[in-house]
């Protein structure tokens, strides 16, 4: 019988930390608990606004005249608005061709990623094979080496090569850097196709390649543009290699970074907003897939 | 159209078999159903037969053709998945028209074919929607109509109802009998299902643990099961099994379950040992609630009404079984019942293993 009321009984509504009806005392693992669970939500706020206030404070700047931008402390609230700081940004000398380079390097690396991350992400998704889950872990593994210390001996090679301070340079560098995350999030944008419709697909005629052009390929293309941004943004966000691998062709977080120091305070809000906001967006657009990849590789 | 044949099947696992030396000849026309409990290597047989797996050893034929090593393409198979597998990013129309491009048809042909095939599952209505507009049921008519349109030689189905509600599942069962019987296409279908298995199938194979264990039509698969395992695992309840003494004179054996006996010819009693387990079919055993000739006095431990019979569960001795009784019968719990078994339905069998038989069933 007491089954039966159990299942009749309202719904406990969701603990959403106000006080319950009957509090428990002190020191109970559901006072526990929820002390535990506001630790977590101020550390997530104290984390929040660590990367939110800097991000916000660099986009009003960038959009408000030159003049304000010199002021401190800032206005938290923009009192006027204007594309004087960032048209002063793009008219400035280099700038227009080293985003031109940037944005090469990063359709490069893209290609070069894709072309060869795809293939593996699919095997790691579709098939079975000796040391696979060594392999998933290893891949992550090139990430351990500071950039900074694969750049140099790199640079002696394309110097020697005769490629150095030229896009591909950089483009083979940022390849080899967004490959691990290019692999596991190919990886697991094809485990979300189910393997039964490839198969549907080669019973009524396939072949295996063509069940994946047909099939698999449609279903994958969303998650596929979403892993392409990230490695696009990978890309374009890359400093420290960009900086050791060319000279005079910059890419554009180079090119800010070798004239920071000497730039003014506008000029660097406006460069800091320009590589700032790519990333930004394609965050917003795959944090969906970003948590399916991660919810993978930590299980 | 295609007959069938399975030589020495053998496909493994990490070394754990999950086909076991498995030969099977289908005729061309028959519904052949693939019946047993999970994991026993039905689905994987099925998928050896579409090429989707490639067997360790044994060979493979399909018609005049040794297919063992043809990829699923190069079959003249269709399979209908467990899962429906209906292209999510595909209309209804072209999900059945997929296998009819991929072979080079020509459109108005296409059109023409998809058409019917959609008419025959009744889902001429549905062909411009994507499949999440559809229901369960009418995802699964894709996959079927997706299948036969491609007028196969043979037709493979891997649990094809089992996604289904209740309802659903009784009504589709009864069409895809017509609909199978009409286009009267080898099919191998398979279910964990004993009562899919007995309405559908022409003959039955039922398997257990990589193995085919008995192949017969229904009939005899339900009446004559050739092991204790097949008796319990198809029907509902399980055929009983109660131990009993044997005594063998002559033509004769006298065989004694607690204190009761009965005599039946001895050339059915199994060889060796004075111990046989007999079984018998809920059905077929007669129950009173007064001493009657030839009755076996049993304790009644539990009355289920099942609307139109009583199912008792009773006793003999310490041996339980299971008794279907008309409606108004007067059973009650702790009462004493007399049961006469319908001797030309006992089943006899080598004794032990029982116990592994019932849980394997269950």
């Amino acid at each position: 019988m007491s089954v039966v009321d159990e299942a009749r009984r309202p719904p406990e509504p969701a603990d959403t930390g106000r006080p319950a009806r009957a509090r428990p005392a002190r020191g109970s693992p559901a006072a526990r608990r929820r002390r535990a669970r506001r630790l977590t939500y101020a550390a997530a706020v104290v984390l929040s606004a660590w990367v939110l206030i800097p991000i916000y404070l660099i986009t009003v700047t960038a959009f408000t005249p030159r003049r304000v931008s010199y002021q401190f402390p800032k206005p938290l609230v923009p009192t006027e608005l204007s594309g004087e700081t960032v048209s002063f940004f793009a008219r400035s000398a280099g700038v227009l061709p080293a985003l031109g380079r940037s944005v090469m390097v990063a359709v490069v690396t893209l290609g070069l990623s894709t072309l060869l991350g795809a293939p593996a992400g699919y095997a790691l998704a579709r098939y079975r094979f000796r040391g696979k889950e060594a392999y998933r872990l290893l891949i992550l593994s090139t990430r351990a080496f500071p950039v900074v210390i694969l750049s140099i001996p790199l640079a002696v090679n394309f110097i020697t090569w005769g490629i150095y301070d030229t896009v591909i340079s950089v483009a083979l560098m940022h390849t080899a850097l967004a490959l691990p995350f290019t692999v596991l999030i190919t990886s697991s944008i094809f485990v979300s196709v189910p393997r039964d419709l490839e198969e549907a697909a080669q019973t009524l005629g396939c072949t295996p390649a063509r069940a994946f052009v047909r099939v698999v390929l449609p279903l994958a293309l969303p998650g596929l543009a979403a892993a392409s941004i990230f490695t696009f943004v990978l890309s374009w966000n890359e400093v420290f290699a960009a900086v050791i691998l060319t000279l005079r062709n910059r890419t554009l977080p180079a090119l800010v970074l070798s004239g920071l120091s000497r730039s003014p305070l506008p000029f660097r809000f406006a460069a800091a907003f320009f590589l700032l906001a790519p990333s930004l967006i394609v965050i917003f657009v795959i944090r969906r897939y970003l948590l399916g990849l991660w919810g993978r590789v930590s299980r | 159209m295609a007959e069938i044949r399975l030589e020495g099947v053998t496909k493994a696992f990490d070394k754990v078999p999950a086909v076991d030396d498995v030969s099977l000849e289908i005729a061309d026309g028959e519904f052949m159903v693939l019946l047993g409990p999970s994991g026993c290597g039905k689905t994987t047989l099925l998928r050896v037969l579409a090429g989707l797996e490639y067997p360790e050893a044994g060979r493979v034929r399909i018609g005049d053709h040794d297919v063992t090593d043809l990829p699923p393409r190069k079959r003249e198979i269709a399979m209908v998945f467990q899962s429906y597998a209906v292209f999510p990013h595909l209309k209804v129309f072209d999900n059945i028209a997929f296998g009819l491009r991929m072979r080079g048809v020509d459109k108005p042909r296409i059109r023409e074919r998809v058409e019917r095939a959609a008419g025959l599952v009744e889902l001429s209505d549905f062909l411009e929607r994507y499949p999440a507009q559809l229901s369960g049921g009418q995802r699964q008519r894709v996959a079927v109509a997706r299948a036969i349109v491609m007028d196969p030689a043979v037709l493979l189905m891997d649990e094809p109802l089992s996604n289904l509600d209740a309802l659903l599942r009784l009504t589709f069962r009864a069409e895809l009998k017509k609909l199978v019987n009409d286009l009267s296409t080898t099919t191998i279908y398979v279910t964990h299902d004993q009562v899919e298995a007995l309405s559908l199938g022409d003959r039955i194979a039922v398997m257990n643990k990589g193995r085919i264990v008995q192949v017969d039509n229904p009939s005899r698969v339900y009446a004559d099961p050739a092991s204790q395992f097949v008796g319990a695992f198809i029907g509902n309840p399980p055929m009983n099994f109660l131990t009993a003494k044997v005594r063998r004179n002559g033509t004769k054996a006298t065989l004694a379950i607690a204190d009761h006996t009965v005599e039946v010819p001895a050339e059915g009693v199994p060889a060796g040992g004075d111990e046989v387990l007999v079984g018998i079919r809920a059905e077929n055993i007669q129950a009173g609630v007064e001493p009657f000739e030839d009755a076996v006095r049993a304790s009644t431990l539990v009355v289920e009404p099942l609307g139109s019979h009583l199912l008792v569960t009773a006793s003999i001795g310490q041996q339980g079984l299971k008794v279907v009784t008309p409606a108004d019968f007067p059973a009650h719990p702790n009462r004493d019942l007399w049961l006469r078994f319908d001797l030309a339905k006992l089943r006899l069998f080598p004794p032990g293993q029982t116990g592994e038989a019932l849980a394997a069933a269950s």
